[in-house]
C-alpha cells in the first residue's frame, strides 16, 4: 500500500466516526492548549518582572549601606555592627573609577509639600543631575536638576507626575514656588509618569539636590548610591572596584552591599523559568491523559472495525499495512488535536494579552515545541498497542464479526 | 496441471479439552476454469475448507498447492501477497466498507496492492461498467440495494484478476430473484475462464455447478460431476 493511500485511508477512517474522532481531537487539543496558555502565563510573568527591572535603567549597580545579612544571625555580624554611613564624598570618589560611567547619590526622607494652597506628604529624594540618565527617566516639563556642586545645591525641585496633577492640576508647574518642609524651592521640571521602581513610586516623589535634602533631614548619610557601568561587560568590574574603594574609605571594613540589577534579575528569571517549567509539566499530564484517550479511541476503533480488518486481510493486506493504517490514524488524531490545541492556546494567550495589556503572555518557543512533540509522541506511543492488535488479528475470526 | 491440489489436509480445532476435527484427510484437486459447489450441512467443514483455500487459515497437516506452488509453507506476508494477486473473495454479508463509496470499495484491493491511483481509476471505471454500476459509483453501501452491494463485492473480488473466486453463500442475504442474478453474474465470469468455487447449502444453487463436493463431518462424502451445463435453468 502506498504511503499516500495509507494516509487517505486513515483520514477517511477517522472521518467515518466523527464524534469519536472529535472527542479525542478535543482531548488532545485541550492538553496542548493548556500547556500553551499556562506557559504563556508563566513566561509572561517572567517577562513582566524582567521588564520592570529593566526599566530601572540599564547596567545599574546599586550600593546599600550595611552588609546584607543573609543567612540569619551570625557572630561576625554582631561584632561588626553599626556600619559606616555612605556619604556624598563616597559617591564622588566612585565617579573616578574607570568602569563607571555615572554616579548618582540618593538621600531620602519624607516631608510636607505646600504649594498653590494645597498640602500633602511627599517622599523627598535628594540626588544629582546624573540621576535622570541613570534611571532613564523622561521629562514632561522643564529640566531635571541642574549640574552643580554635589554638596551645595540650588533651591530647586523636580516633581513627579502625580504630585504635579494634585498640586497644580491642569497647569504648568515649572517656575512655581513650593514650600518643602522649611525650604522654599522653585520647580524646574516635572517628570513623565513612570510607575513604581526601586521601591518607590516615582510619580509621588519630589527630587531636590542632594545637599538640600541632607540639610533638610539634618544628616549626611545616603540611602543609596546608584552607579551606571560603562557597559554590560563592565558590571562585574564596577562591583569589584566599588567594593574595593568603599572598603578602603571605610577603614578596611566591608560595610556596604553592592547589588547589581543583573543578579536580582537573574534570580527572578531563574525562579520564574522554573515556575513556568513546573506549570508546563503539570499541563503535560493532560497530554498524557489525552494520549491514553487516543489509545482508548483506537482500541474501540479496532474492535468496531474487526470485520473490516478481516476483510482487508482477505483482500491481501499485510499485517504491517494494517498496523500502519491504524498508526497513521492515531497520529492524525494527535496531530490535528495538537495543532487545534496550539491554535486555541495562541488564542487564549491573545485573550489574556487583550485583558491585561501590560502582561506579555506569549508562549515560549520551547513550550510550544515540547507540547507538540509530546502530543504527537504520546499519540503514536499509545497508538502502537491498538495497531498491533489489529495487525495480529486472525482473519477468519475477524471476518465472522461483521 | 491442477489449479488447486489439496493432499492429506487436516484441520483440528481445540475447544477446551476436546479436539474437533473440522477436516480429516482431505484430498481434492480442482482444475483451472472449473465451477465447483461445496455443499453440506453446517459443521461439515465447508467453511473451514474455504478458509484454507483462501489462505485465511492454515491446515494442521497436509499440503496445498496453488498453481503448482506449495502455499502452506509461505510466511504470513507471502500468503497475503497470494491473496492479493490470485484469490478473490465474495462473502454472504458482502463485507463492503461502509464509509467508502462503491468505487472506493472496488479500488480497495488495488490500493492495498500498491497500484497507482491513475491505473486504479481506469480499472474501477471499467469494472463499474462491466457490472452495471456506472450510476452507483459514488454511492455508499447503505445507499445500495442488496443486489447492487453484492455486485460491488464481486467487482472488488475480480478487479485484481485472480485465478480463483471463492464465494461463501453469495446469495445467503439476497432474495431469490436477486440471488439468481448474482449467480448468473458469477457463472458468466466462470464462462470467461475464472475458476469459481461456491460454498452453499442451497441445493438449487449447488446443482447449477458442474461439480459438487458434498462434505460431511470434515470429509468428502461425494464428488460428482454434473451433466447439466452451467447457466442452464
Amino acid at each position: 500500500m502506498r504511503n499516500a493511500d495509507v494516509l487517505r485511508f486513515a483520514r477517511d477512517a477517522a472521518a467515518g466516526y466523527p464524534l469519536r474522532t472529535a472527542l479525542s481531537v478535543l482531548a488532545m487539543a485541550i492538553g496542548v492548549a493548556a500547556v500553551v496558555v499556562l506557559t504563556s502565563l508563566g513566561d509572561g510573568a517572567r517577562r513582566y518582572v524582567v521588564e520592570q527591572f529593566s526599566s530601572l535603567g540599564s547596567n545599574l549597580v546599586i550600593v546599600l549601606p550595611g552588609r546584607s545579612a543573609t543567612g540569619g544571625f551570625n557572630p561576625a555580624n554582631a561584632v561588626t555592627t553599626t556600619p559606616r554611613d555612605l556619604t556624598v564624598d563616597d559617591a564622588a570618589a566612585l565617579q573616578r573609577l574607570p568602569s563607571v560611567r555615572r554616579v548618582a547619590p540618593l538621600a531620602a526622607g519624607t516631608s510636607e509639600i505646600n504649594a498653590n494652597g494645597r498640602l500633602r506628604e511627599a517622599l523627598v529624594a535628594g540626588t544629582t543631575s546624573t540621576y535622570l540618565e541613570i534611571r532613564s527617566f523622561k521629562m514632561a516639563q522643564g529640566q531635571f536638576l541642574p549640574v552643580a556642586d554635589w554638596n551645595r545645591g540650588a533651591p530647586v525641585a523636580v516633581i513627579g507626575a502625580k504630585i504635579q496633577q494634585e498640586i497644580f492640576p491642569g497647569g504648568s508647574a515649572v517656575g512655581e514656588l513650593i514650600r518643602l518642609g522649611d525650604r522654599r524651592l522653585r520647580i524646574v521640571g516635572v517628570l513623565k509618569s513612570t510607575g513604581t521602581g526601586l521601591g518607590m513610586n516615582t510619580d509621588e516623589v519630589v527630587f531636590v539636590p542632594v545637599g538640600i535634602a541632607q540639610a533638610m533631614f539634618n544628616t549626611n548619610t545616603l540611602f543609596r548610591i546608584l552607579i551606571e557601568a560603562r557597559s554590560r561587560d563592565h558590571i562585574d568590574a564596577v562591583k569589584r572596584e566599588v567594593a574595593g574603594v568603599l572598603k578602603s574609605r571605610h577603614g578596611d571594613e566591608e560595610d556596604v552591599t553592592v547589588i547589581t540589577q543583573d543578579a536580582v534579575l537573574a534570580t527572578f528569571d531563574k525562579l520564574l523559568r522554573a515556575l513556568t517549567a513546573a506549570v508546563a509539566g503539570i499541563a503535560a499530564i493532560s497530554l498524557a491523559v489525552a494520549g491514553i484517550l487516543v489509545m482508548n479511541v483506537m482500541l474501540v476503533a479496532v474492535t468496531q472495525r474487526t470485520g473490516e480488518i478481516g476483510l482487508l486481510k482477505a483482500l491481501g493486506a499485510r499485517g504491517d499495512t494494517i498496523r500502519n493504517a491504524f498508526m497513521a490514524e492515531a497520529a492524525m488524531l494527535s496531530l490535528v488535536g495538537a495543532l487545534t490545541g496550539y491554535g486555541l492556546g495562541l488564542f487564549g494567550a491573545f485573550v489574556l494579552r487583550q485583558m491585561y495589556p501590560v502582561f506579555p503572555a506569549y508562549p515560549p518557543d520551547w513550550a510550544v515545541v515540547a507540547a507538540l512533540v509530546t502530543a504527537l509522541s504520546t499519540g503514536l506511543l499509545f497508538g502502537i498497542m491498538p495497531a498491533r492488535r489489529a495487525a495480529r488479528m486472525d482473519p477468519v475470526e475477524a471476518l465472522m464479526k461483521h | 496441471m491442477d489449479l488447486i491440489r489439496l493432499a492429506g489436509i487436516e484441520r483440528v480445532f481445540h475447544l477446551g479439552d476436546s479436539e474437533v476435527h473440522a477436516l480429516t484427510q482431505l484430498d481434492v484437486a480442482i482444475e483451472a476454469g472449473e465451477y465447483v459447489a461445496i455443499m453440506g450441512p453446517s459443521g461439515s467443514g465447508k467453511s473451514t475448507l474455504l478458509n484454507l483455500l483462501g489462505l485465511l487459515d492454515r491446515p494442521n497437516a497436509g499440503t496445498y498447492h496453488l498453481e503448482g506452488r506449495d502455499v502452506t509453507t509461505l510466511s504470513a506476508d507471502e500468503q497475503a501477497a497470494v491473496r492479493s494477486q490470485r484469490i478473490g473473495f465474495i462473502f454472504q454479508s458482502f463485507h463492503l466498507v461502509p464509509r467508502l463509496t462503491a468505487a472506493e470499495n472496488i479500488a480497495l484491493p488495488m490500493m492495498l496492492a500498491g497500484i497507482a491511483a491513475g491505473e486504479r481509476a481506469k480499472r474501477v471505471t471499467q469494472a463499474l461498467k462491466d457490472f452495471g454500476l456506472d450510476t452507483r459509483a459514488e454511492h455508499r453501501p447503505d445507499q445500495l440495494s442488496g443486489g447492487q452491494r453484492q455486485r460491488v463485492a464481486i467487482a472488488r473480488a475480480t478487479v485484481m484478476q485472480p485465478a480463483v473466486l471463492l464465494a461463501d453463500e453469495p446469495t445467503g442475504n439476497l432474495d431469490r430473484a436477486t440471488g439468481d442474478e448474482v449467480i448468473r453474474l458469477l457463472e458468466e465470469l466462470n464462462q470467461r475462464g475464472m475458476t469459481l468455487i461456491i460454498v452453499t447449502h442451497d441445493q438449487k444453487i449447488g446443482a447449477r455447478a458442474r461439480r459438487q463436493l458434498q462434505m460431511e463431518d470434515g470429509a468428502l462424502k461425494s464428488d460428482t460431476q454434473s451433466q447439466s451445463a452451467a447457466g442452464q435453468d
